[in-house]
């Protein structure tokens, strides 16, 4: 993973807040994994268009005081570990 | 009182018991020709909604088979609009160019299509050059729009011999998982129980076909093998306990705490048309009463393994001893476990060719009505 990296999710995943949850949540086939504040923050970044270095940036506007970098990358990296993001192709 | 229960996370919308199969093992139950009338669009529009609100999140559209309803496209667009993540289960029977796009379009998720024997003849289905082509037809049209190719092949005696070919096929249609499901005996397989349990050498052979497979596709192809529960000695935690994530809603409007559950007696199962899910999920009695542990009698009471497996299955457990209270005689502490290894010891003799005269009962209208007017609520075995 770079700064450049540009992660989406992973195919037939969908992520959405939960309103029931009070959380954002990943769904695929039979199965849902709620998320965290901070993985939800993260993960709604990943578009598929922005790379890290602009999803840290954007974070670190939205939570002012902190440093963010090695959060996300830590945790981009077990999301793909995971399955449920990839680095986008191309 | 209201339960302080999580919320339901799965909803399976069996959309109508009409389907063009007989299949032999079908979980539906087998009086289902005696039900009133399908609930219509709006109603499930409108149950959909409530189950949304309640928190649900999964949505499953199943039967008899879904397609043959014709407002299933907009039922997909609806659970779309409300954010679920939808799963169309289906025999592909129906299923074209024009519903497929249409579902795609719609927003449905995902498509788990199952391979059966259909044929009355019950001869190697695999050879059947209709349904083959069919098959190919529908892989086609699955990989074409996108969906992960989900296949779903139900094993008993007469299918789990040609696993290795089921296999070969899966792997021909470019499936991604495959799921050999061996029947579980409920509804008209229970029926048809003698005829379809595979015995001991049957499933271990079958097993190892599998893993041979699976070492030589690699990670291509995802396979589970689901083992029957008669060759278990601890029961399954059955729908993850009573009223604990699942809610099945079936054909005529009566939510339950799974596929099985109507043919429980002393239980009055919601409608639908009559209260709202939040109700019935929290409210109803028939939803919490298999609740927490407060029901159980001996030996699961004091079971340190209560927690785990929430004593097994009310439905397994009332088909085979007749009180849906006890252990699920599957568990090898259940007083009743004889009556589970007195059927694995039929198929093992059946297996070793000794002569048994099982009748068959196909899964058709003429059949149930017969069967519904035996009104038996009474065990069978």
């Amino acid at each position: 993973m770079s700064e450049d990296s540009v992660f989406e999710l992973a195919r037939h995943y969908r992520f959405q807040w939960e309103q029931a949850q009070q959380a954002y949540v990943l769904l695929y086939p039979e199965g849902m994994v709620k998320l965290g504040t901070s993985a939800g923050e993260i993960l709604k970044r990943v578009d598929g268009a922005s790379p890290v270095s602009a999803i840290v940036a954007d974070l670190e506007r939205a939570f002012p005081g902190a440093d963010l970098r090695r959060d996300v990358t830590e945790f981009l990296a077990h999301a793909s570990v995971k399955g449920w993001i990839r680095v986008k192709p191309g | 009182m209201s339960s302080q229960a999580n919320p339901p996370l799965w909803l399976l919308a069996e959309l109508t018991y009409r389907c063009p199969l007989h299949c032999v093992y079908c979980s539906n139950p087998v009086d289902y020709t005696a039900y009133g009338e399908e609930l219509a669009t709006e109603e499930w529009v409108r149950v959909l909604r409530e189950g949304r609100q309640l928190g649900a999140t999964q949505l499953g559209f199943s039967g008899g088979e879904p397609l043959v309803r014709d407002d299933l496209e907009v039922l997909v667009a609806e659970a779309r609009t409300l954010g679920y993540y939808s799963n169309l289960i289906t025999s592909g029977i129906g299923l074209n160019e024009r519903r497929i796009a249409a579902f795609k379009e719609g927003g449905l998720d995902h498509i788990q299509v199952s391979f059966q024997d259909s044929t009355r003849e019950m001869n190697d289905f695999l050879s059947s050059t209709r349904t083959f082509d069919l098959k190919r037809r529908i892989a086609k049209l699955v990989k074409q729009y996108d969906y992960p190719m989900v296949l779903n092949v139900v094993l008993h005696r007469l299918n789990i011999d040609h696993v290795g070919q089921i296999l070969e096929l899966a792997a021909e249609l470019e499936a991604e998982y495959v799921e050999l499901a061996n029947t579980q005996y409920y509804g008209w397989a229970f029926l048809n129980r003698d005829l379809l349990l595979p015995s001991q050498e049957q499933l271990e052979r079958a097993e190892e076909v599998t893993n041979r497979f699976r070492e030589r596709v690699g990670n291509r192809m995802k396979i589970y093998f689901v083992v029957p529960d008669y060759y278990e000695n601890r029961p399954k935690a059955c729908m993850n306990g009573w009223g604990s994530v699942f809610l099945n809603l079936t054909a005529d409007g009566l939510a339950l705490p799974c596929h099985e559950a109507r043919m429980l007696p002393g239980l009055e199962f919601p409608s639908v048309r009559e209260h709202d899910l939040r109700w019935i999920w929290h409210d109803s009695p028939a939803f919490n009463r298999y609740r927490g542990d407060e029901w159980m009698k001996e030996p699961c009471r004091s079971c340190p393994e209560k927690a785990k497996d929430y004593g097994g299955c009310r439905c397994q457990a009332y088909l085979l001893t007749g009180d849906a209270a006890l252990a699920d005689p599957v568990c090898d502490k259940s007083p009743h476990h004889a009556l589970i290894t007195r059927a694995v010891e039929r198929a093992r003799q059946a297996g070793a060719g000794v002569e048994t005269k099982p009748v068959l009962f196909y899964r058709d209208d003429e059949n149930s009505r017969r069967l519904s007017r035996k009104s038996e609520k009474a065990p069978i075995a």
